[in-house]
């Protein structure tokens, strides 16, 4: 028996982080919105490592702040420990990482999709989804309950048809013991959208009182605590240690004697794994010649003595991984709460999306999250958020947001995977951004509050407050420009004392800033009438003096590269009549239907050739109109 | 628009040929190269007209020239352009070309001017087909040039310099990615290694990658000889020979001329020819101290020697002092009866010994036969597409040495690393635009296939 439960704007299916990020947004503006997730109690979980942010990944935190999403605001409620990465290696890698509390996590995001307005948070399997003249119309859930839809987000993660191995164990299920959903990967592929077999795995997690800590080194968190939210200001609070040890050779030993017994090796799972998180039998066979292996162990919550084991993820015999984890310094005696698993899912071919994250041939559904072919907390929050402020614009009848990559990691992560699709699981790295010093973390508000604020996200109050420091970044800038010191006995004797050529004509303070022996903070002994600056003010005027030579280096790069962005494709163009083009390109280009000229660019297998002809293409198209 | 410039007459041994240039900053890189009779501002010069003067780089004469203007829209492109006649043969064409693009100007792609004509709306559009074929058949040919090179040294040559940079910049990218896992630092004093061995590297590439020297610059040729052994006779050979295009500029230093000629296709540079005409008619002035240092600077040095008299001992002299393996000797007066050969003594240990006659003009094509294959010309192509090509990947090559500079100053004003590495990451962008390869994405298959990484 089925019955109309009700009907809503925008339904996400899935709560994980990209659907908490997709139903927020969707509700925040405005839109009567409904998101399920097949458990409550799984509601913006860190099945895998209990950490957010990291090289890049911080930096698409800041990205999903600037633009009003949550996943900063709710790591600064919950983080335990928290660490600036990359300090000394500049500006544009400084990378924010912090421990999450991770009950406290899921506690705090679900309570506030809870409290949202126009929200409604539902535990509930959906198995169907009904589509009418090519657009979404209904969702069912597994008891029956259907919900009329104008957009629907699928932000399925790991749960669509999610199976899990130890050793030669292997059951249908989503990860951490909760339910799959297997109904749902039939209903996708009934609608014809193909999917493909991923796979990933986790570590075993350890009780801390059978560790032994005085084998390990030490790792801790900042004393100077940055927030994830440009909005946030966090109070010193008492941070939780990490330790680092190392795997030995009878670890390796264990693993080799024992290759046999993995599902992996032994050729069970069928799925991709990713190169970038290898289990450990990946890394002692691919790197055979690596004495040793890092394992970094790392607190779970403050009401838990569960300890996360990084770099030990495996999908080896439960008996075979007691074994190998007791061989490594300080787990001698450890006892697993739960063991190391893989698990294998069902994701879409990200290819196949437009780049608002729209399903190309079903209007108003959308997709978001690892469902996508991506991988870690970040990458998927990210995705959410635009999947949800594209459903609700699409509702509006508005233009879709697209940030493109100069504006952000963002926009770099769903150009790559929109563009050239993906056979592994895609993580974000910076050595993806071609301008990577002007996607800075530091920067990420002044790249995107606008487009948060526009599309309702950044309320008028701290869009006000971000104009203001706007503002006194621009005009502390043009004061360090135009502001000269002479060659006092002061000034040279400040100078000699930071160890840089004196002075003998009067000097500009930026020119000064510029030199690497000086910091902003460092200038206020010869700048006495500087204004009081914010933290954040401050280290944003010092950066864009300190760099401008390179920023404007990249900003001339960008510039040929909006060049070619915004020569518009329609997604309406048959490749097929195009004259010229080669064969390959042909079908590259019918199968993405890229959006510009810029982004045809940039699909492996059109040659510069063809992009020619699709100039010409447009010349000719313009003319005829 | 960025503006571009390329040799626009077919390639081959016509006297005149034409560079063209199009685009916004025509006018401003033309001022700099451009030094007319009478110069006269831009704004006042109306277009269609011609102006005379001269094309200089750092104050010297390149080459005398006729230099019409097209304002814009009223040009082929509709945008503001030039066109350079010059009548000094394919070297000093292709030495215009290359201060174009030294002040700014980008080397055209294969049917850019057409191709601007056309979308810029010059063209009518039923033509547009036709220019889709037009480059499609360019870059057809382009292909395959580029699959032959790739095939090659030049490829080889980059892979090897890619991978000495494609290490280093792995280990930033992966100490910056993975901040938290043992990776190997990275050593200031390696990075500079690196970066000055693939500078070097790539200094020789650009340099043979220009057929050594020759195709820029043409082969420095010596021509010495005691007086009345024939040297002004196998000038005025040489220069009269009807394919020849001959240039006359003033050289290095105020005494001697330099004369380019173009034979066949091979560059000559002809040092002090007017030396060798003056002193055939003042005997004994000629020191031999001056042909020696001639002879020194040259890349080939030619000796004539009158096959019809015995060697004397300022032939000796000379024999002494050449170097054997870039000279060649001519035993000039064949028609005359012969009194050394091959064999004499002193001669017999040059490889290459001619015979000809300067004043009958018999046996010049074996002197040119002999410089050919000195020189390995044969396995230089010097048709027009192929340099065109040679000329974008020195280009890049170009830009990957500067890219490499900024890092090292980057490196030497303790910039942190992540700048440096933008530089670093920019050379292998320039380098993969010869090979074809996308940097970002080499990056990451060497660091997933070089280090350990993951949860």
């Amino acid at each position: 028996m089925t019955y109309l439960a009700g009907e809503y704007d925008v339904a996400v299916i899935g709560a994980g982080h990209a659907g908490c990020e997709a139903a927020l947004a969707a509700a925040r503006m405005g839109m009567k919105t409904i998101v399920f997730s097949i458990s409550l109690e799984a509601v913006a979980n860190m099945p895998c490592n209990p950490h957010i942010g990291g090289s890049s990944k911080g930096h698409l935190v800041r990205e999903i702040d600037a633009l009003g999403g949550e996943m900063g605001k709710n790591i600064d409620k919950t983080m335990i420990q928290v660490k600036m990465l990359n300090l000394s290696k500049g500006p544009a890698v400084h990378s924010l990482r912090a421990q999450a509390d991770r009950k406290r996590y899921q506690m705090e995001m679900k309570h506030t999709l809870e409290k949202q307005e126009n929200l409604e948070l539902k535990q509930a399997e959906i198995v169907d989804i009904k589509i009418k003249n090519g657009k979404v119309y209904s969702i069912e859930t597994d008891i029956g309950a259907i919900y009329k839809i104008k957009t629907l987000i699928v932000a399925t993660g790991t749960y669509l048809g999610g199976k899990i191995f130890i050793g030669d164990y292997y059951k249908e299920s989503g990860p951490d013991g909760v339910f799959p959903a297997n109904k749902l990967s039939k209903c996708l592929t009934k609608l014809g959208i193909k999917l493909i077999r991923l796979k990933t795995g986790t570590p075993a997690r350890i009780n801390r009182k059978s560790i032994d800590f005085s084998k390990m080194e030490i790792q801790k968190g900042d004393d100077n605590i940055i927030p994830f939210s440009f909005d946030d200001k966090i109070e010193i609070f008492e941070q939780q240690d990490c330790y680092l040890t190392y795997t030995t050779e009878e670890t390796h030993k264990i693993i080799r004697e024992n290759l046999h017994r993995s599902p992996l090796y032994g050729g069970i799972i069928e799925g991709t794994g990713p190169r970038y998180c290898p289990s450990i039998e990946d890394k002692v066979v691919r790197f055979s010649d690596k004495p040793r292996h890092q394992v970094f162990i790392e607190p779970i919550g403050l009401d838990t003595d569960e300890m996360y084991a990084q770099g030990l993820s495996s999908s080896l015999p439960e008996d075979v991984q007691i074994a190998m984890y007791r061989t490594i310094p300080g787990l001698e005696n450890c006892e697993f709460t739960r063991p190391a698993y893989a698990i294998e899912y069902d994701s879409i071919d990200p290819s196949k999306l437009k780049l608002s994250l729209e399903y190309k041939d079903i209007e108003g559904l959308f997709f978001a999250g690892q469902t996508n072919g991506t991988s870690g907390y970040e990458e998927a929050a990210c995705q959410g958020i635009i999947a949800g402020i594209n459903a609700s614009l699409k509702i509006k009848q508005k233009e879709p947001v697209i940030i493109d990559r100069t504006q952000g990691y963002i926009g770099v992560l769903i150009d790559d995977i929109v563009t050239k699709g993906t056979n592994e699981p895609y993580r974000m790295m910076t050595s993806r951004a071609e301008y990577r010093l002007l996607l800075r973390q530091d920067n990420a508000d002044l790249r995107l509050t606008e487009i948060g604020h526009k599309v309702g996200l950044i309320s008028d109050e701290r869009y006000e407050r971000f104009l203001k420091k706007k503002e006194n970044i621009e005009k502390e800038v043009e004061r360090l420009k135009h502001t000269t010191v002479k060659p006092t006995e002061k000034v040279n004797a400040f100078l000699e004392n930071k160890r840089t050529n004196k002075i003998s004509t009067g000097t500009k303070l930026a020119e000064l800033l510029k030199r690497t022996e000086i910091t902003y903070e460092d200038l206020s002994v010869i700048d006495e009438e500087r204004p009081i600056l914010s933290e954040q003010e401050k280290e944003e005027t010092e950066i864009q003096i300190k760099y401008e030579g390179y920023i404007n280096i990249e900003q001339e790069q960008v510039k040929k590269f909006k060049k070619m962005e915004s020569k518009a494709l329609s997604p309406d163009i048959n490749y097929e009549d195009i004259k010229g083009l080669s064969l390959e390109a042909r079908q590259k280009l019918n199968n993405i239907k890229p959006l510009s000229i810029g982004q045809a660019s940039r699909i492996s297998g059109v040659s510069p050739a063809d992009i020619n002809v699709l100039l010409i293409y447009l010349q000719m198209k313009k003319k005829n109109v | 628009m960025s503006t571009i410039v390329s040799i626009s007459t077919a390639p081959g041994i016509g006297g005149i040929g034409i560079i063209r240039m199009s685009g916004e900053n025509t006018f401003k890189i033309l001022n700099k190269i451009f030094r007319a009779k009478k110069p006269e501002d831009i704004s006042k010069i109306p277009g269609y007209t011609i102006k005379y003067g001269y094309i200089v780089e750092e104050e010297n004469i390149i080459d005398e020239v006729l230099v019409s203007y097209f304002k814009k829209p009223k040009s082929y492109t509709t945008e503001d352009m030039c066109e350079i006649n010059s009548h000094g043969g394919n070297v000093v064409m292709r030495k215009i070309l290359e201060i174009c693009i030294k002040n700014g100007a980008e080397l055209a792609e294969p049917g850019e001017f057409t191709k601007r004509a056309f979308l810029n709306g010059r063209i009518d559009l039923s033509q547009a087909e036709s220019v889709i074929d037009i480059i499609n058949a360019k870059t057809d040919r382009e292909a395959k040039e580029g699959i032959k090179q790739l095939e090659g040294y030049l490829a080889e040559q980059i892979k090897k310099i890619k991978e000495g940079l494609l290490e280093v910049i792995t280990n930033i990218e992966v100490s910056i990615d993975y901040p938290e896992y043992d990776t190997p630092e990275v050593l200031e004093e390696d990075l500079k290694n690196k970066i000055n061995e693939a500078t070097k590297q790539l200094e020789t590439l650009e340099k043979s990658f220009d057929n050594g020297k020759i195709i820029k610059e043409g082969i420095k040729t010596a021509i010495i000889g005691k007086p009345n052994s024939g040297k002004s006779s196998l000038l005025n050979a040489i220069l009269k020979e009807e394919r020849a295009i001959v240039t006359e500029y003033e050289g290095t230093t105020r005494d001697t001329i330099e004369e380019f000629v173009n034979i066949n296709g091979i560059p000559l540079k002809l040092i002090d020819t007017a030396g060798i005409r003056k002193t055939d008619n003042e005997v004994e002035k000629i020191g031999i101290e001056k042909s020696k240092k001639i002879a020194k600077d040259a890349d080939l040095i030619i000796v004539i020697i009158d096959g019809s008299k015995d060697l004397t001992d300022i032939d000796n002299e000379i024999l002494d002092n050449v170097n054997s393996n870039k000279t060649i000797i001519i035993l000039n007066k064949m028609d005359l009866e012969q009194k050394i050969n091959e064999n004499t003594d002193k001669i017999k240990n040059f490889k290459n010994v001619i015979k000809i006659s300067a004043l009958k003009k018999e046996g010049i094509e074996n002197l040119y036969e002999k410089i050919t294959e000195l020189f390995n010309l044969n396995k230089i192509n010097v048709d027009n597409d192929i340099i065109i090509t040679n000329e974008r990947h020195k280009n890049q090559i170009q830009k990957a040495i500067k890219n490499l500079n900024d890092a090292k100053n980057s490196l030497n004003s303790n910039m942190p690393i992540d700048i440096v590495a933008i530089s670093l990451k920019d050379v292998l962008t320039n380098l993969g635009e010869i090979t074809g390869e996308e940097a970002s994405e080499e990056i990451i298959n060497e660091i997933f296939s070089r280090f350990c990484l993951g949860k």
